[in-house]
């Protein structure tokens, strides 16, 4: 555990070279999926857990993707970040952005990977599914190529690991409920962003469907729009080398 | 013994249909109701709790939103018809979902006005509200529990402070002049309930010294007044029966037939009242780490909450009126039937103060609805009223904010 500001996170380092800072899903970190091997062979990742996820401490007074950003930029500052790769998927690519918009002295490249955050359709619209007026198996359909690749067996699992998993459900909650999964003003800043950036998306993400990533690539200056074959809204985790080659084509 | 009458007001015609979506609440459409039919149930059902004052019985509101179970939508609203159609009950709201309202000082002024309205018979719940009740008002259901608090703590000063306005800037709630007009005829707040399922409900309750309820389980009820009772004593007071509640459905009849009868058909509001799609079950947050720790090691397809007294799990959506009994979700019979269940059950509970009486599940229609009222009122009433006399009442009286 390491604290930051205050805050006690639990944060996985794995790799040498150019430090890749990796900001999870909704879903949580799985560290332990081969996802962070696979940018490990080319990068040093360090990849914390969310404050509220598994044994990451969610402070009182933390409610907002706002101080989830100011969090991991004083996280890049304390371990000296430099030249690094900023990388997220879905709520990490969310509080990515939030982050980029804010200051990026201390990356050089920015990988959004079907990122909340963003809304871009009208009133009635709903752009990114509502994961939480759905059944479970009918979240997975959409989030999944495949969901079997996702399964979990909780009935297995150490009361312990339950208990973060658990956490981070209700720290989703928490910071995307209302409005949900994005920040209404996000879209009129993502013009700041002033490093390169990549936009990912799964090819079969129906939480927030692929013709987004258009409307994310076109809102940040020089961006550049890549789809992952057979896989929905984790395509790290479906497609883990496929993910780490793109990044580091893009950043290697 | 207090008893209080209250019925959900049920939109019954659309219940077949609820359940073939296998939803009743949230994501029933709303084309399913007919207003005219509506507007007749309404009517009715109002003329049901006025029946209630001419025989003697307090009354018993509450509210749930986007759902065929229940068209009370507003406590207060129903509640202000009530006031003026009635004179000698009281009158209780159980009550303002208070960590789904966006502005509690209003929950406050409504609370008061309807106080002063009724001449001082107001009770006022505020209570947490049901998980599948955080989708129609969109709250966030993380935290809810400290923003209920807060709200309880904002509303008990509005209500009580008399040289405001005052100023309040929480975690969750910010107004810069609290100064609610008219201010209620109880000081410094009418009694405060809550309700609850959980041990922990019932030592949060003891601690502010308010009567908890709870609903349907004599297995349930009974860990959490027993709670009560314990952090009471902790904190150097004893709760009486007076600070518990327990709602159960009620069918009385001139035979043992007919009084099982009426109650099989009230307790149709229970076999439907669960009947919500998966999502709004449990929102994230809204259950204790503990329970949802639980329920992911059980897998899907775990049991319900309820036991019978052997302890085997009753499914409460097919249950018959004698599974019903063994739970206490249920009492029916004659007279003499129900005298005995409640004496029972008030000895096995250690004395519950307060009989929240449900006389209306759907489909028993009035004639039925108001025979069994009127028979309870009668035969029943006179003798379970004075069944907690011996116990020592509460050494403390409920309690404003500090």
């Amino acid at each position: 555990m390491l604290s930051v500001s205050g805050v006690d996170l639990d944060i996985v380092e794995r790799g040498q070279g150019r430090p890749l800072l990796f900001l999870h899903a909704g879903e949580g970190l799985w560290p332990q999926r081969p996802w962070l091997d696979a940018l490990a062979q080319r990068f040093r990742v360090v990849a914390p857990t969310h404050p509220g996820w598994g044994r990451s401490v969610l402070p009182d007074w933390m409610s907002s993707v706002d101080d989830l950003a100011y969090l991991y930029l004083d996280l890049a500052k304390r371990l000296d970040l430099n030249d690094a790769v900023l990388v997220g998927n879905c709520f990490g690519g969310w509080v990515a952005a939030e982050m980029a918009v804010r200051d990026t002295r201390r990356f050089s490249r920015l990988v959004l990977a079907a990122p909340l955050g963003a809304k871009f359709g009208g009133l009635h619209d709903r752009d990114i599914a509502d994961m939480h007026g759905l059944a479970r198996a009918e979240v997975d359909k959409l989030a999944w190529a495949d969901p079997a690749r996702g399964a979990v067996d909780y009935t297995k699992m150490p009361e312990t690991e339950i208990a973060g998993v658990v956490r981070g459900r209700e720290a989703f909650t928490l910071f995307g409920w209302k409005p949900y999964m994005h920040n209404p003003r996000l879209k009129r800043w993502l013009h700041r962003i002033d490093i390169p950036t990549l936009v990912l998306w799964g090819e079969r993400d129906r939480i927030v469907k692929p013709e987004f990533g258009a409307k994310w690539r076109d809102a940040i200056p020089g961006a550049t729009l890549e789809s992952i074959a057979d896989a929905g809204h984790f395509p790290h985790w479906e497609q883990p080398q496929a993910f780490a080659d793109k990044i580091a084509a893009f950043a290697g | 013994m207090r008893v209080w009458y209250f019925s959900e007001m049920a939109y019954h015609p659309a219940w077949d249909e609820g359940l073939k979506r296998g939803s009743l609440r949230v994501v029933l459409p709303s084309g399913n109701v007919d207003p005219g039919v509506a507007h007749g149930l309404l009517n009715r059902y109002l003329d049901e709790f006025a029946l209630c004052d001419e025989v003697g019985l307090d009354i018993m509101i509450n509210e749930h939103h986007s759902t065929a179970t229940c068209m009370t939508i507003s406590a207060p609203m129903a509640l202000a018809v009530i006031a003026r159609e009635t004179k000698k009950a009281r009158l209780l709201s159980l009550g303002s979902p208070i960590a789904n309202r966006p502005d509690p000082v209003r929950v406050a002024e409504e609370m008061a006005w309807l106080d002063v309205l009724c001449g001082g018979r107001l009770e006022m719940g505020l209570v947490k509200g049901a998980p599948y009740e955080i989708a129609p008002a969109n709250s966030n259901p993380a935290r809810l529990m400290r923003r209920y608090w807060e709200a309880h703590d904002l509303i008990i000063k509005a209500m009580s402070t008399t040289d405001g306005p005052f100023n309040w800037e929480g975690e969750f709630f910010h107004y810069r002049n609290v100064n609610i007009w008219p201010r209620p005829i109880q000081q410094p707040t009418p009694p405060v309930w809550m309700t609850g399922l959980s041990p922990e409900t019932g030592r949060l309750a003891a601690e502010r010294g308010h009567v908890v309820g709870t609903l349907l389980s004599g297995g349930v009820a009974k860990p959490m007044y027993d709670a009560y009772r314990q952090r009471a004593q902790e904190l150097g007071w004893t709760a009486g029966p007076d600070r518990f509640a327990y709602a159960v459905c009620i069918g009385v009849g001139n035979t043992r037939a007919e009084g099982l009868r009426r109650a099989d058909l009230i307790a149709g509001y229970v076999r439907t009242a669960g009947v919500v799609a998966e999502p709004f079950t449990n929102p994230p947050g809204y259950n204790s780490l503990g329970a949802n720790i639980a329920m992911l090691k059980a897998g899907p397809g775990r049991g319900g909450f309820v036991k019978d007294r052997a302890g085997n799990p009753v499914d409460q959506t097919k249950a018959t009126v004698e599974q019903f009994l063994e739970t206490d979700t249920v009492f029916a019979g004659t007279p003499d039937d129900v005298v005995r269940q409640i004496t029972d059950f008030n000895q096995r509970m250690g004395g519950v103060g307060h009989l929240l009486f449900f006389g209306q599940g759907g489909f028993l229609d009035h004639k039925d609805t108001a025979d069994n009222i009127r028979l309870f009122a009668r035969e029943v009433f006179p003798r379970i009223q004075h069944l907690n006399a011996d116990k020592p009442a509460s050494s403390r009286r409920p309690v404003a904010a500090e």
